[in-house]
């Protein structure tokens, strides 16, 4: 008998997964934004996202409801402990999505609107990393719900781990720019992305030894045996990953770097799945614990399994039809 | 002042501060990506210029309304498990997987063809793009299905067991959950609802340009489609919310009572009070305007039918009844009005003075913005008249809230209003700009900066912007 509670772990840290590499690009160049030239620079880098940016953020949606269908428990323990750090996201999010068209609206508070898409991308990069490392710190619960206070999700950890988030989307948005433009601002985010991937680094190793330290529980996952054998391979793969990236910055390589920084990310996302499994809250609620019935799991796995095939075949064709590089010719 | 409001209430207050926000948006947009279907369908079909500007006219305002769409409505996703754990833990397996369906069928649909719809018409072609603004369209009623079933369910809910762990759990079958007995009534009144809001927004900026100009043959157009639309579907409005309002009869008996302000049972037929001053203190209408039986005449088509009152419901299980008696009457008022406003252009169309009778033209700009007091008003009566419930008759709305600290909420609850206030205050008056100009001959669309959205190299430029354009205009006289 297949786990059902297993496959749809899958799907939700997929559509996580999904959700962090493309929406991360966004809001990498939304922090990235004011070293961009108002005018040309500054409107290429965000007519590369405009046509999808829409369907990147909906894998956030996906995100959280497919956490309520299908691991309700954790929805309702995780979302309050973080809750202000959530609402902060929201808001964030908020002035990121209406910049996108208000700043063509009104030419006249058009630098306000350019700050208020790289103030909701930065806070809206910097909660998600927090709200991550809220989560592996560890959440209080009692009797089916969320028993700390308000504010225990405010600590230097959670701080470095937002950091890092944002560092490792401005990575993300430098690389997919370093794809999209040309000529002066190509390579002015070629040096925005060394700098993004030193800092990614540096906070990735930070965050990383600092988790190992948390707690017993993440030390033994990581270097007991036989789960040694699997995650030593993470930070050995990590390291490669990174010298191929700056290998590929430096001898000016368009779309490598960018398919690199997916690949650390991916990485990132195998090392969470080590420290995690099968927690979903950590030491607190399994995925078994929290799972759905198996009668709503069946129900929405038949829907994943028709509609995921086509929402992947247009959302590429949507890419495909912007691919290419943001040029400079006007309409004629 | 703030710490001695309870948690839950301002909650409450939350969500349906973010609900009623967001609702305007959708109550909108669902309407107009239709309407932009049909404006390049005849495009494609009449070749006819002045269906293409009115449709890149529209577009423009599309993608602005539609912005705030999705940034609002991100907030209710999370919001069922920031604010009502309780309720998300216990429903989820239940109204999850629906919404899970909302978002693999209609989120990714609409926005996956969005980019397309706004800025692809020359890199796709006019069949491509007109199947990407029928996929939009057809995106933006899938949600209003899904979203739809969950309230309806939460409203008449079938198809559960209990599980041992006060979950509700999903029965025999998906259809008796998702096809609850009030979800077909609900979701064809809230449909058109929104299409009648579309259709009184065109209709008001075509009389507002009517106004300005008579001859003005894109607002003639506009203003013709929209009363068309005013005069057919108002009264099958009418109709649709009488039988939904029959089925709210058999389903929560409580919420008619506050409608229709009876606190008391009338066993040989019931008045029905056109106005008063409801009170439930004293469990009275004052200065009640009634025909007598009429009320029974309507729910029951029996003037001497019994009908039972309020007096018939423990108090703690009552909705408050004068939020309910208002916000009803309010919608019903505007719905009449709309009624008029279409018979009334269906009587200028016979006399041929629908582009003449200047106060048609102006009766229809103010009742423009009328289709979003009356959805907001419709949802009023039926929200509040489910209270105290949140799963009518099985989980109080008290029963339902996350184990926050009212000071928690508080502060989310005063961000929220500042930042929708400003942000989507900004939004509407730049949605009202748009209108205020007049679609012209050569309508450019939705145009990010002088480059243009995007454009690919290796690609030459496709046709022209606006294929088949007679007439040009002067750079400079389009939107900025």
């Amino acid at each position: 008998m297949i786990d059902l509670s297993l496959v749809w772990a899958f799907i939700i840290a997929f559509a996580v997964f999904a959700y962090v590499v493309m929406d991360g690009f966004d809001l990498g160049i939304g922090i990235l934004f004011p070293s961009f030239g108002v005018g040309e620079e500054r409107d290429s880098a965000m007519n590369s996202i405009a046509p999808v940016w829409d369907g990147n953020e909906t894998w956030l949606v996906l995100g959280g409801g497919g956490l309520m269908a299908a691991f309700p428990l954790a929805y309702a323990i995780v979302l309050p402990a973080t809750y202000p750090l959530i609402i902060a996201m929201l808001l964030g999010l908020v002035f990121r999505g209406v910049a996108f068209e208000f700043r063509w609206r009104d030419p006249g508070h058009r630098a306000l609107w350019d700050l208020a898409f790289t103030a909701g991308s930065f806070v809206a990069a910097l909660t998600q990393g927090m709200v991550l490392g809220a989560l592996l710190q560890g959440i209080e619960v009692a009797d089916r719900a969320y028993a700390g206070s308000w504010w225990d999700w405010l600590t230097p950890y959670t701080l470095l781990t937002g950091l890092g988030t944002v560092a490792g989307y401005a990575l993300l948005g430098s690389t997919w720019l370093i794809w999209k433009l040309e000529g002066p601002a190509q390579d002015h985010a070629r040096r925005m992305a060394f700098r993004a991937a030193i800092a990614t680094l540096a906070l990735l190793v930070a965050v990383s030894l600092y988790t190992v330290f948390l707690g017993g529980q993440y030390f033994d996952r990581w270097f007991s045996m036989p789960s040694v054998l699997f995650a030593a391979n993470v930070p050995l793969l990590t390291a490669i990953i990174a010298f191929l990236l700056f290998r590929g910055l430096a001898k000016g390589g368009e779309a490598a770097p960018f398919w690199l920084s997916l690949a650390l990310f991916f990485l990132g996302m195998a090392g969470l799945g080590v420290s995690m499994f099968p927690y979903i809250v950590p030491d607190q609620v399994t995925i078994w614990d929290a799972a759905a019935p198996e009668s709503s799991q069946i129900f929405m796995l038949i829907g994943v399994g028709i509609t995921m095939p086509l929402i992947l075949a247009y959302t590429g064709w949507a890419y495909w039809v912007f691919r290419g590089k943001v040029g400079h010719e006007g309409y004629h | 002042m703030l710490q001695d409001l309870d948690a839950i209430l301002l909650a409450r207050i939350q969500f349906a501060f973010t609900v009623s926000f967001h609702f305007f948006f959708p109550a909108f947009s669902i309407g107009l990506a239709s309407y932009l279907a049909v404006l390049e369908g005849l495009w494609l079909k009449t070749g006819e210029q002045r269906y293409h500007d009115l449709f890149k006219y529209w577009l423009k305002i599309f993608a602005v309304t539609f912005a705030m769409g999705v940034v609002s409505g991100i907030v209710l996703s999370y919001q069922f498990g920031t604010n009502w754990a309780v309720f998300s833990d216990r429903a989820g397996p239940v109204i999850g997987p629906l919404m899970a369906y909302e978002v693999l069928t209609a989120f990714f649909l609409e926005a996956g063809f969005l980019g397309v719809m706004l800025f692809g018409m020359e890199k796709v072609g006019r069949k491509l793009h007109f199947a990407a603004t029928c996929m939009v369209a057809l995106g933006t009623f899938v949600s209003a299905f899904w979203i739809l079933s969950v309230n309806s369910w939460m409203q008449t809910p079938t198809g559960f067991v209990m599980g041992a762990n006060g979950q509700f759990l999903p029965g025999e079958s998906w259809w008796d959950i998702v096809f609850n007995p009030s979800f077909p009534y609900r979701l064809v009144h809230t449909v058109i609802a929104a299409y009648l809001t579309t259709a009184f927004v065109v209709g008001g900026v075509g009389a507002w340009h009517l106004l300005k100009d008579r001859t003005n043959p894109h607002a003639r157009t506009m203003f013709s489609m929209a009363m068309w639309m005013a005069a057919i579907v108002a009264p099958v409005q009418i109709l649709a919310g009488d039988l939904h309002g029959l089925n709210t009869l058999e389903h929560q008996p409580a919420k008619i009572m506050a409608m229709e302000g009876h606190f008391e049972s009338h066993p040989n037929g019931a008045p029905l009070i056109l106005f008063g001053i409801p009170d439930s203190e004293e469990e009275t209408v004052h200065y009640a305007v009634e025909i007598p039986k009429a009320s029974s005449l309507i729910l029951k088509h029996d003037p001497d039918a019994p009908l039972a009152g309020l007096d018939t419901i423990p108090k703690e299980n009552r909705p408050p009844v004068e939020v309910v008696f208002w916000s009803f009457r309010v919608m019903v008022a505007i719905g009449l009005a709309m009624l008029g406003i279409g018979m009334w252009s269906l009587l200028a169309r016979a006399r041929r003075k629908l582009y003449d009778w200047r106060w048609l033209h102006r009766a229809a700009l103010v009742m423009g913005p009328s289709g979003f007091a009356a959805v907001l008003a419709g949802w009023i009566t039926t929200e509040v008249g489910r209270q105290p419930w949140t799963i009518y008759g099985l989980l109080r709305t008290a029963d339902s809230a996350s184990p926050l600290d009212a000071p928690a909420v508080a502060t989310s609850l005063v961000a929220f209003v500042i930042v929708y206030f400003a942000v989507f205050g900004a939004g509407t008056w730049y949605i009202l700009r748009l209108m205020s100009k007049s679609p012209m001959p050569g309508e450019r669309g939705v145009k990010h900066g002088e480059k243009g959205p995007i454009r690919t190299s290796g690609i030459t430029p496709g046709p022209t912007q606006n294929p088949g354009r007679r007439e040009t205009i002067p750079d400079g006289e389009d939107e900025a």
